[in-house]
């Protein structure tokens, strides 16, 4: 078992190898979908201009990006009314779905990980190895487990995304994961696949 | 006509926090066949783990909550708008009391609802009326990340070289479960109808999903194919999470409707292993789930 304390060292990501249970403390922020696209195309590819808090947001940001990981996720969070969050289920979503933006914004932000479940594509393991950054794996639907290790909410950015889409900014203490993409283009998602490919090839061969 | 809306938050409730019985057994079998010491075991451990905690606490066990899919079999009488509105008043206090994430976004804008109260379709409520005095609602919570792996065949295809009978329903059953891969959580369970058009054909294929784990299909072909299909699928290896292992689906499920001479369709819903299914009666008043 690996014990990490974010922001990660380049070093330490560079340790980890497909395969190695982790777990995570310190301070992460969710992202998914509407985040990812308004991170590239705002700030990274900047085809659209800076719209109301955007430039205050990504200056908060910046700091806990570098070296840090964002969390594919989109909670279920009590205190709506009050303000007095607390993360009451909280697994991974499917990462796949930002493929499309994942590398650019592991390169732009300085990201040493991203986790998801189900794994990611070519882009994103070649961003990898390029910047030492890693794919930690959570186990999918372990909702209530996984929000036990979220000790506290610090902040939420961009609600108006949607509760699930927004960016909350978490202290965790022992999130557990395991690294399914490393920086020395690892993957067990190929592995896997290319292995059921091989075997679904065999099973059609029957009748 | 007694309001019935904290039976139905109680419907959900139990839904989103409650496992059945039939999956979690499957799932504590499977456990056993994971090798010690992999990802894939310690991940069914976890769900396991996450399972009780869940139970415990009346917290979600996932939460994508997904799209309350609601099924009313009802005496006749009954006023189905007066059941509507309770059902809608249910989703939106399960909302506010966090057992339900607010999922209902308008497709346009992007704005989420933050109640869980779109429009007509959600949450999508199928009505039936029935002979039986008692109102009988089945709640399916269907989560996205295993809707998104859902996958529809037209045969023939000639790339699975699956012609239209059901060795061409394996086929495809087979190709689905491999392009899935571990991204609609694995172990999943397979809902699978044959015919229709594209509509009904995905709305019988999530049907099935009613039916329990352990039951037999009454129709000897297609309880062999169901075990054939959930046989062969563990072989291709994919495993708890894809994180490879001897369990990649928990079971199949396969239902036959009739067809145009022209369509032959196989749909199949996936289903993550959180396999969130309650079904509510209610009879002379009093509401008892299982």
């Amino acid at each position: 078992m690996k014990n990490l304390t974010l922001p990660i060292s380049e070093e330490d990501i560079r340790g980890l190898k497909v395969g190695d249970p982790a777990l995570l403390s310190g301070v992460m922020l969710t992202g998914r979908d509407a985040v990812h696209k308004w991170l590239v195309d705002t700030f990274i590819e900047q085809k659209r201009t800076p719209q109301g808090d955007d430039l205050e947001v990504i200056e908060t940001l910046k700091p806990l990006m570098a070296g840090g990981v964002i969390y594919h996720c989109g909670p279920v969070v009590s205190g709506l009314d009050t303000g007095d969050y607390s993360f009451v289920a909280a697994g991974p979503t499917t990462s796949i779905r930002e493929e499309p933006y994942q590398a650019q914004v592991i390169k732009a932000f300085g990201l040493r990980g991203v986790i998801g479940k189900g794994g990611m594509g070519p882009a994103t393991l070649a961003a990898c190895q390029e910047q030492g950054a890693v794919y930690f794996h959570a186990i999918g639907g372990a909702a209530t487990l996984i929000a036990k290790t979220v000790k506290k909410v610090l902040g939420v950015y961009k609600l108006d995304f949607g509760v699930p889409e927004a960016i909350w900014v978490l202290e965790v203490v022992d999130f557990p994961a395991v690294v399914t993409m490393d920086s020395h283009g690892g993957s067990l998602h190929d592995e896997v696949e290319r292995r059921s490919e091989t075997a679904l090839a065999a099973l059609l061969l029957k009748m | 006509m007694k309001d019935h809306t904290p039976d139905f938050l109680e419907l959900i409730r139990l839904a989103a926090t409650s496992l059945p019985p039939d999956v979690e057994r499957a799932l504590r079998a499977a456990v056993e066949r994971e090798e010690p010491g992999s990802s894939g075991r310690a991940a069914l451990e976890a769900i396991l783990q996450n399972v009780e905690m869940a139970r415990a606490g009346s917290t979600p066990i996932c939460q994508d909550t997904g799209t309350p899919i609601f099924t009313v079999h009802h005496p006749a009488g009954w006023s189905t708008r007066a059941l509507r509105e309770q059902i809608r008043r249910a989703v939106a206090e399960a909302t506010h009391r966090s057992y339900l994430r607010p999922n209902a976004v308008d497709s346009l804008s992007g704005r989420n609802t933050g109640d869980n109260l779109g429009d007509e379709h959600y949450p999508t409520i199928h009505f039936e009326e029935s002979e039986d005095d008692a109102l009988v609602v089945d709640l399916m919570l269907k989560g996205g990340g295993c809707e998104n792996v859902g996958a529809q065949y037209r045969l023939p295809d000639s790339r699975l070289k699956a012609g239209r009978d059901l060795e061409g329903v394996r086929r495809a059953a087979l190709d689905a479960v491999h392009q899935a891969q571990g991204k609609g959580c694995a172990p999943g369970i397979l809902g699978i109808a044959i015919g229709g058009d594209r509509g009904t054909s995905y709305i019988a294929s999530k049907e099935t999903l009613l039916r329990q784990l352990d039951d037999e299909n009454p129709d000897p072909a297609l309880a062999e194919l169901e075990d054939r299909i959930t046989e062969q699928a563990n072989m291709l290896g994919v495993g708890p999470m894809g994180f490879g292992g001897a369990t990649t689906v928990l079971g199949a499920k396969v239902k036959a409707t009739h067809r145009l001479p022209a369509s032959y369709f196989v749909s199949i819903s996936y289903m993550c292993w959180a396999y969130r299914r309650r079904q509510m009666t209610i009879q002379a008043g009093e509401a008892a789930y299982s």
